[in-house]
């Protein structure tokens, strides 16, 4: 398919060679290992590998699992509000930076240094300040908040949405950039020509601004979604999956079941559950990205 | 009325980044008080006589479960898997991309679209296979094995940044190189080298943060003496004792931070670029 303006090799193999090693192992590291993921989930593996082939029901076993769709509901719980609240918080923080703000630079600076540093370190920061006794608790009520009670790191109802805070402080920065990038690309003609006609800010962002940052809005979600559906760490570092697995997530309770449990077979079903749900947001993303560029 | 507005976004921009600063000054003070001090409280307060004790302690001879050599060796470990993780997985994105966008050949892109699912694919689906994979290689609980898992995770991203860079580059730059003689490699040593020092900076940061972040690979396929520093924070942060110092975690969780804070204040445009580059190219 090579254009008339692709340059042409002396040796044409040459360049085939190069990518060969790369193509090759990232697509047994990739598709191979998906399949042979995909096999152990139809085996009877338990605590070791194990090729006998006993069909679904290792997803039968998944989906009568109250643990895992404790893991699927908080996994719903947190996206939601991780991802609407870091994209509200986010295009909020864009929009007043947009304002022409004297030292902008190193506000974002600030609002983004959370998302360079691991989610064990800020799950071990946010664990401590969030301690029911020594945390934050105790400065509210060192203002004279008596009775003030903040104990949802150990409060089995709650544990998810402290996951929910510690996630949405260490992305809003990172969604604010991207916003902030998308409103630097917007014609200043047309906002210039809204004020003239008499619309109030407010109205000017609600009404043109924000309508025209629909790309943005689609791959800040699709980032936000994905980084959601992947959340391990945050969650290990902040509650362990706890109390009990209040808190739990399919990637914490994959890796329970397939490293600390015993369950290969159903480690690798709840991983299949995982990738069908990236791919069913990624793929046609993916699709339409490549399609357009051609 | 101007000055008024002005008046609401500095303050509220104000307080969101003390909100944003707040985690990282708790740290950093719980991590300078003793024990007697943190137990009387004050989150917030200031450390009333300042000492490196917790720093001392978290690095060298704080309790990882059974082990209570502090954070040190783990520390080590991460710093030598990420420097050949690093240049490995950069070296071989930047070739890939530079095949993929000057030297393109049938079915090159839909391979290169292919690959591309592996930037988003759910690391859980590999775990097991891999540690399978990495057990027939004699490599599974060795640094070399993270190394290993840590290349192929990274060629997908790499290539994909330097694709995006060199897409940009004039195929005209490449077809003069070539009526004067040059081939495929000087091409790429002499022209196109030369030209990728910011996407070069890009990947590298890209590449580093997020293998010294890593947990999940960490975790699964390290052994006892080549856990990176993350897993032994976990640990230590995790060690039940009699009593908890929350000093030390502090201290340990800064430690484990430092690396990728310092890249950030030192070349954060360059973090930022990688970031959305990562994020809104497909």
């Amino acid at each position: 398919m090579s254009s008339p303006s692709t340059p042409r090799p002396n040796q044409p193999w040459l360049p085939k060679l190069v990518l060969a090693p790369s193509f090759i192992l990232s697509f047994l590291f990739i598709y191979g290992l998906i399949a042979w993921n995909g096999y152990l989930s139809v085996s009877a593996s338990r605590l070791l590998p194990n090729y006998e082939f006993v069909g679904l029901e290792q997803y039968v076993t998944l989906f009568d699992s109250e643990r895992w769709w404790v893991a699927a509901k908080n996994l719903g719980i947190f996206g939601v509000l991780f991802i609407g609240c870091g994209m509200a918080l986010g295009l909020f923080l864009a929009i007043l930076l947009d304002q022409k703000i004297r030292a902008e630079g190193a506000l974002r600076t600030i609002y983004l240094y959370p998302m360079a540093l691991s989610f064990i370190v800020t799950g071990t920061a946010w664990k401590w300040i969030l301690n029911p006794g020594l945390g934050l608790e105790n400065v509210v009520r060192g203002w004279g908040f008596e009775n003030f009670t903040f104990d949802w790191l150990i409060n089995p109802d709650y544990a998810i949405y402290t996951v929910v805070i510690a996630g949405v402080w260490q992305s809003s920065g990172f969604v604010m950039a991207l916003f902030l990038a998308g409103l630097r690309g917007i014609d200043d003609s047309i906002i210039k020509a809204a004020q003239v006609d008499g619309a109030s800010l407010p109205r000017i962002y609600l009404r043109i601004i924000i309508p025209s940052l629909g790309p943005v809005f689609f791959s800040t979600l699709l980032v936000l979604a994905h980084i959601a559906i992947k959340s391990f760490d945050l969650v290990i570092a902040l509650t362990n999956g706890g109390p009990g697995y209040a808190s739990d997530v399919p990637a914490t309770y994959m890796y329970a079941m397939a490293f600390s449990r015993g369950q290969i077979g159903l480690g690798a079903a709840s991983a299949t559950i995982m990738l069908a749900t990236i791919a069913a947001i990624v793929v046609p993303y993916l699709y339409s990205e490549l399609r357009t560029k051609r | 009325m101007q000055n008024f507005h002005r008046f609401v976004i500095w303050s509220l921009l104000l307080g969101f980044a003390a909100i944003f600063l707040a985690p990282l000054y708790v740290m950093l003070v719980t991590s300078l008080k003793d024990m007697n001090e943190i137990r009387s409280g004050g989150l917030l307060s200031l450390p009333g006589s300042p000492t490196l004790d917790a720093w001392a302690k978290a690095w060298s001879s704080a309790c990882t479960g059974t082990d209570c050599g502090g954070l040190k060796p783990f520390f080590t470990n991460s710093a030598l898997m990420v420097v050949p993780a690093v240049l490995v997985s950069t070296a071989l994105g930047a070739v890939n991309g530079y095949v993929i966008s000057k030297w393109r050949f049938r079915g090159s892109e839909l391979m290169f679209g292919l690959m591309l699912f592996g930037v988003f694919m759910p690391m859980q689906v590999v775990l097991l296979p891999m540690s399978q994979v990495l057990g027939w290689l004699g490599i599974s609980s060795s640094l070399w094995g993270l190394i290993f898992v840590h290349v192929l995770a990274g060629i997908p991203s790499t290539t994909l940044f330097f694709r995006n860079y060199y897409v940009g580059l004039p195929d005209e730059l490449i077809k003069a190189a070539m009526l004067d003689g040059a081939g495929f490699w000087r091409i790429f040593w002499r022209i196109v080298l030369p030209l990728s020092a910011p996407i070069l900076v890009v990947t590298l940061i890209w590449q580093f943060t997020n293998i010294w972040n890593d947990f999940l690979y960490g975790v699964v396929f390290s052994g006892g003496d080549s856990k990176p520093v993350t897993v032994g924070l976990n640990n230590l942060a995790n060690t039940s004792s009699v009593v908890k110092e929350y000093n030390v975690d502090m201290a340990a969780a800064m430690i484990a931070a430092l690396p990728t804070l310092a890249i950030y204040v030192i070349a954060g445009k360059y973090f930022v670029r990688g970031l959305t580059a990562g994020a809104v190219k497909g």
